[in-house]
């Protein structure tokens, strides 16, 4: 099976890519789940979670290279600071918004972005900050995973350490949330404000304080998608939102109130980037194909794979 | 709003109830302003005249407002009088500034004619990504758009990088006429403004017609308005076609006068600043985009302005800022808090509240 060509390059290299693009797709994933969480929650499409992944990568680079604490606290600091900040921006940014088109919330949260990329630039500069967290003392990072398949395919499958945690973590968050949504009381009366506001809120469910929550946590998941891309790529002002904005497709492909459906657009749009990153260009796969995959999925199928339809008339 | 005439003042025709200027106060109001506007040139550095009253660098800010309110007039066409949200807007100038491009240096045809075919190469990318809305309306359009602020970049840097240039962009020579050439901020001040003032009246006179009683029957109930007749796609990619056009001749101008063009300078950043000076300004509204691409660009223009005295005043203040990005990072801050204190208080924007001024000024001393 070695000698295997699939589309001019070996088996080898495409089943490599197909695991890379895996555990590409599982940070896309992570940001998705944020977005669909938000939307779910209070019909919200937040394009500024981009930049609320910056932040969470930043503070942790902040606690963790600056002030030089310990791994899990910073981590665990940055997760305080980006929920509080989540409850912040939902009560002062979209609480005076309840009940105005769609128009003005996805203009708010444009403004938001524009607001964040500034300060973020005030604060910490527009130079890239490195996050070493699959680094040893020295600074080296650490050698990549290598599954012993060159009989087979013809080559090891490498993968890399910080890409196979985001892709333990992501399911890790995806059972978490599955469990809070299905067997806890905050994330029942969550469902239930997500079906329908005021059926909520005249069962007595505190429909404005369950937004605020809604942002909270998917604040923590844009931290946590931050810091896993910092490990990788470095905390760019420019590329982390910009990589954000390549999950969006993922978001839809998936169905905008499907979380099952964010784990898997955020998986097929990293194979599908990763795949045409090897087969005709970087920039191909990442500028060019989520976005093909979103404009198909405007056209066939709007509602995504997993959201619901919705009937309409004209 | 209604408007209210002064009292004397009737229309006794269909004319006089449609036309710009109604009382004769106005008339003279609008014939002076346009002498004096169109003057300003004459007053400046290297005139006929040899006075210098009105400084340079305000002609230079002038032509760039003028070139982007250009192009959010037609966005204003697309999103405040037909209700589509459109977030690729600075693609669509991207191609007609290419097209203009390519057609000057590559095959030497005159600016002037350059010019109408960029934006109908505009226009015409802009029905393809209008085609989905026979499909999809609201979010999922602009998420169609949203598609399009990216594919068009690449297309322009990849595939067409022969003619193009790719990344790193491509020169663009001035234009011409005879033997003048236009060099200078002074005359493409007559070139630029001379255009603003026709897509200005076209875009206004399309409220006139029926095409924009249609427009903005879709937006206001579009179950109504197809309930009535009118065929919702065709004039959603009207709309979408207008608004690529009106974009396609601001990138074009926008080419011409920068001189130099690269696919990065069309991002989706830009989308979202011509969205926010529109919802500023007042989407629906004639005056909307005048006010607000006004206000935006001042904003810059004054960012840019304090940045030194912030650059020695912030250390002091708030030790932990960063001082080298000052420069890149006041301009966004001061126009996302102006939008989002605009979306929360008035999200009808500047245009809304001079109407309700005109009213309360022609109605006083009664309260309506």
């Amino acid at each position: 099976m070695a000698d295997v060509v699939l589309f001019g390059k070996p088996l080898f290299l495409a089943v490599q890519w197909l695991i890379t693009g895996l555990l590409v797709g599982s940070i896309y994933s992570l940001v998705a789940l944020g977005l669909v969480l938000i939307y779910k929650a209070s019909s919200v499409f937040n394009f500024a979670h981009g930049w609320l992944m910056l932040v969470g990568g930043l503070l942790c680079w902040a606690f963790f290279q600056d002030q030089g604490w310990p791994l899990w606290v910073s981590i665990l600091a940055a997760f305080a600071v980006m929920a509080i900040l989540g409850l912040l921006i939902e009560r002062v940014t979209l609480r005076p918004l309840i009940g105005q088109p769609v128009l003005t919330t996805i203009m708010m949260t444009l403004a938001l972005a524009q607001l964040i990329q500034g300060i973020v630039m005030l604060v910490w500069g527009a130079n890239p900050h490195p996050l070493p967290i699959f680094a040893d003392q020295a600074g080296l990072p650490m050698p990549p995973l290598k599954l012993p398949t060159a009989a087979l395919l013809g080559g090891d499958i490498i993968m890399k350490v910080q890409l196979l945690c985001s892709f333990v973590v992501t399911a890790l968050g995806f059972g978490a949330l599955t469990l809070f949504f299905r067997f806890t009381r905050t994330g029942l009366s969550m469902r239930a404000a997500a079906e329908d506001h005021q059926l909520a809120q005249s069962v007595g469910l505190p429909v404005r304080r369950i937004f605020g929550l809604a942002w909270a946590i998917a604040a923590v998941f844009a931290a946590a998608a931050g810091i896993l891309q910092g490990a990788g790529t470095g905390l760019d002002p420019i590329a982390v939102p910009t990589m954000a904005l390549r999950a969006f497709p993922a978001v839809l492909l998936g169905g905008l109130e499907s979380i099952t459906g964010a784990i898997v657009g955020g998986l097929a749009i990293g194979v599908v980037e990763t795949m045409t990153s090897g087969y005709i260009s970087t920039s191909a796969g990442q500028e060019l194909a989520p976005f093909l995959v979103l404009m198909l999925v405007l056209i066939i199928k709007p509602d995504g794979l997993f959201g619901q339809k919705r009937i309409e008339r004209i | 709003m209604a408007a209210i005439r002064p009292s004397g003042i009737y229309d006794v025709s269909y004319e006089q109830d449609m036309a710009l200027v109604r009382t004769p106060a106005l008339k003279v109001a609008a014939v002076a302003g346009t002498v004096i506007f169109f003057a300003l040139p004459l007053f400046s550095r290297d005139s006929p005249l040899g006075l210098e009253i009105v400084p340079l660098p305000w002609l230079g800010t002038l032509n760039r407002i003028g070139i982007t309110l250009i192009s959010v007039q037609g966005l204003n066409i697309l999103l405040g009088y037909t209700g589509q949200i459109s977030l690729g807007q600075a693609a669509f100038m991207a191609v007609g500034a290419y097209t203009s491009s390519i057609l000057t240096t590559h095959f030497g045809i005159p600016f002037w004619f350059a010019l109408p075919m960029a934006a109908l190469t505009a226009g015409a990318v802009g029905l393809i990504f209008g085609l989905p809305s026979l499909r999809i309306k609201g979010f999922y359009l602009a998420m169609a758009t949203l598609a399009a602020q990216f594919i068009i970049p690449w297309t322009l840097k990849n595939p067409l990088a022969r003619w193009t240039g790719g990344a790193s962009g491509m020169e663009v020579p001035l234009p011409t006429m005879g033997n003048w050439v236009f060099n200078s901020d002074q005359s493409m001040f007559y070139v630029i403004m001379i255009l603003l003032a026709v897509m200005m009246l076209a875009a206004k006179n399309i409220t006139r017609t029926r095409v924009g009683r249609a427009l903005i029957a879709v937006r206001d109930n579009d179950l109504a308005a197809e309930v009535l007749g009118i065929n919702l796609f065709t004039y959603k990619l009207r709309a979408f076609f207008l608004c690529a056009v009106y974009a396609g001749v601001a990138g074009s101008l926008s080419a011409h006068y920068t001189r130099s063009i690269s696919p990065d300078g069309f991002d989706l950043l830009d989308s979202i600043w011509q969205l926010g000076m529109l919802i500023v300004g007042g989407a629906g509204y004639a005056m909307g985009p005048v006010f607000g691409t006004a206000l935006v660009r001042l904003l810059r223009e004054f960012a840019t302005l304090i940045t030194p005295a912030m650059r020695d005043l912030l250390p002091g203040t708030l030790p932990f800022v960063d001082v080298a990005s000052v420069d890149r990072a006041l301009g966004p801050v001061f126009f996302a808090v102006v939008l989002m204190l605009f979306l929360v208080f008035e999200p009808r924007g500047l245009a809304y509240r001079w109407e309700i001024l005109k009213a309360a000024w022609r109605l006083r001393p009664f309260a309506h």
